[in-house]
């Protein structure tokens, strides 16, 4: 039973860590709010660029024809392998990691709202034909409210994959943030502050799940009660 | 008021072969008219209200609502599906309401008419509820507030009762014609049910299939207000079994 056997500068104990914790707070703060700062930017941007986006390919096949061949071209890009690229290209700042972020993030996202936006019944569509809708309030009215539920299960897993960006971001190019953090403390055989680290990025990622499921409940209760 | 002038309807299969849903069919409907469209599955009921809803166009002829050709949805049209299609994000008077916000026609008058409609359909209470909270006889009523509140001439109705049980159905039917009498207008009502076209119809047009033409147009000579003891009625059994023979042949007076 090799495991047991794991020396306890690898796998520190869970009071270790604990200790750690304490004893670094005020920094560790400092570093989780730098990376929050990244995930909430890069989410942001997910959602204002991926809506825009998941109405144009919706709206005729040719738009989706157009555009799906270049998102899944950003999806099969190594974010870890573009991320120094863009930092010789955007500068060693914030820029590039929020854009990391985004790229990891808003794919979900987009194809969760087309989703929805396509599977609108054809009888709604209808009814806002028969009521002389024009498009635009076909849209805001009938569309996208269909897609809420869409949309929300589309930023659940945004916001998670956005944890997931900040982190690829900071381990290339960062002075600061919790991925900058693991990559130093392990530098330094510090493994109980990476651990600590590691630990604080996991409670992040779920309290921002959490954020999303209630601002979907507070805001759209029959969205939150269908899925 | 309506002119249906020798209109055929074909729609494109996939296989691009064409399915013939209407094939020269003329009519013409006098405003305030109670008018039942009835016959099998399949002989072109849902297209000829479509083709005067605006939503499809005719491949040939044309359909006319005061003289004028239809070329689209109209603001004087209000239209009842067969499934009630309310929005589950809103209120049930925001979905009565919801033909006047589309057109731009969401006054404060119009509220106060949602609301009236709202009681004349027994929903007052439920002004506030959604619609998953309703019933689908109650979601029905909805549709039928939604499909009057901008107040149209002419009502389209395609088979509105016809997921309902027979209970309700019976109670809608009386309430339809009580509105129609408060409300006088045009109304095309589309059902399987031949009792409920004779009970509710000035007129019953009845549709032959494949190609859909019209067999005969019945005329209804029961006197109003309606009521269900009618069907005991000569006149009553005389319509129906005139239906009833020109849907399925002799075999159906026969039996
Ligand atoms: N959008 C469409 N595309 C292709 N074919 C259609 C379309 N709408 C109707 N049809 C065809 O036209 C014919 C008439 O259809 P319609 O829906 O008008 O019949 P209906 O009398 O309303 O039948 P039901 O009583 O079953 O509702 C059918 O053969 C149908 O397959
Ligand atoms: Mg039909």
């Amino acid at each position: 039973m090799w495991f047991f056997a794991i020396p306890g500068y690898l796998f520190p104990a869970p009071s270790v860590i604990w200790a750690e914790m304490v004893e670094n707070a005020g920094m560790i703060w400092g570093h989780t709010l730098a990376t929050t700062r990244t995930v909430a930017l890069g989410f942001i941007a997910s959602i204002v660029i991926s809506l825009p986006l998941a109405v144009a390919i919706t709206s005729s096949p040719l738009m989706a024809n157009t555009i799906y061949p270049f998102l899944v071209l950003t999806q099969s890009i190594p974010k870890v392998a573009l991320a120094p690229i863009l930092v010789v290209v955007m500068g060693a700042n914030e820029l590039p990691r929020v854009v990391i972020t985004f790229l990891v993030a808003f794919f979900p996202l987009v194809l969760a709202t087309a989703a929805g936006l396509q599977s609108v019944p054809a009888e709604l569509i209808e009814l806002g034909r028969a009521c002389r809708a024009s498009r635009w309030k076909e849209l805001i009215r009938i569309r996208l409210p269909y897609a809420v539920p869409f949309v929300f299960s589309g930023l659940k897993a945004a916001v998670t994959l956005s944890v997931v960006g900040a982190v690829v971001a900071e381990f290339v190019n960062a002075d600061r943030g919790l991925g900058y953090l693991i990559v130093t403390s392990t530098a330094f055989f510090e493994v109980a502050l990476a651990w600590a680290a590691l630990i604080v990025l996991s409670v992040l990622g779920i309290v921002l799940f959490q954020i999303v499921a209630v601002v979907e409940h507070v805001l759209f209760p029959w969205s939150a009660g269908k899925t | 008021m309506i002119g249906i002038e020798s209109v055929s309807k074909a729609f494109g299969a996939r296989d691009g072969s064409q399915v013939v849903a209407l094939q020269d069919v003329s009519l013409a409907f006098d405003r305030n008219e109670f008018v039942c469209l009835v016959g099998p599955s399949g002989c072109g009921k849902s297209t000829l209200l479509r083709l005067v809803a605006g939503l499809v166009e005719p491949s040939a002829g044309r359909v006319t609502i005061e003289g004028a050709a239809v070329d689209g949805p109209r603001a004087d049209t209000g239209i009842v599906f067969q499934s009630p299609t309310l929005l589950p994000w809103a209120s049930i008077l925001d979905n009565v309401l919801f033909p006047a916000r589309m057109m731009n026609v969401c006054t404060p008058d119009a509220v106060r008419r949602a609301h009236a409609l709202l009681d004349l359909v027994g929903l007052a209470e439920f002004a506030g509820r959604h619609p998953r909270e309703l019933s689908g006889g109650m979601q029905q009523r909805a549709g039928i507030a939604r499909a009057l509140v901008h107040q149209p001439d002419i009502l389209l109705m395609d088979e509105p009762f016809g997921a309902l049980d027979a209970l309700t159905r019976e109670e809608l039917t009386l309430e339809l014609l009580r509105i129609w009498s408060d409300q006088p207008k045009t109304i095309l009502f589309v059902t399987h049910s031949i009792p409920e076209a004779v009970l509710l119809a000035d007129r019953v047009v009845v549709l032959s299939p494949r190609p859909g033409r019209v067999a005969d147009v019945v005329k209804v000579g029961l006197p109003r207000p309606r009521s269900f003891a009618m069907e005991a009625h000569d006149e009553f059994q005389r319509c129906a079994g005139r239906i009833r023979s020109l849907i399925f042949g002799d075999r159906a007076t026969a039996a």
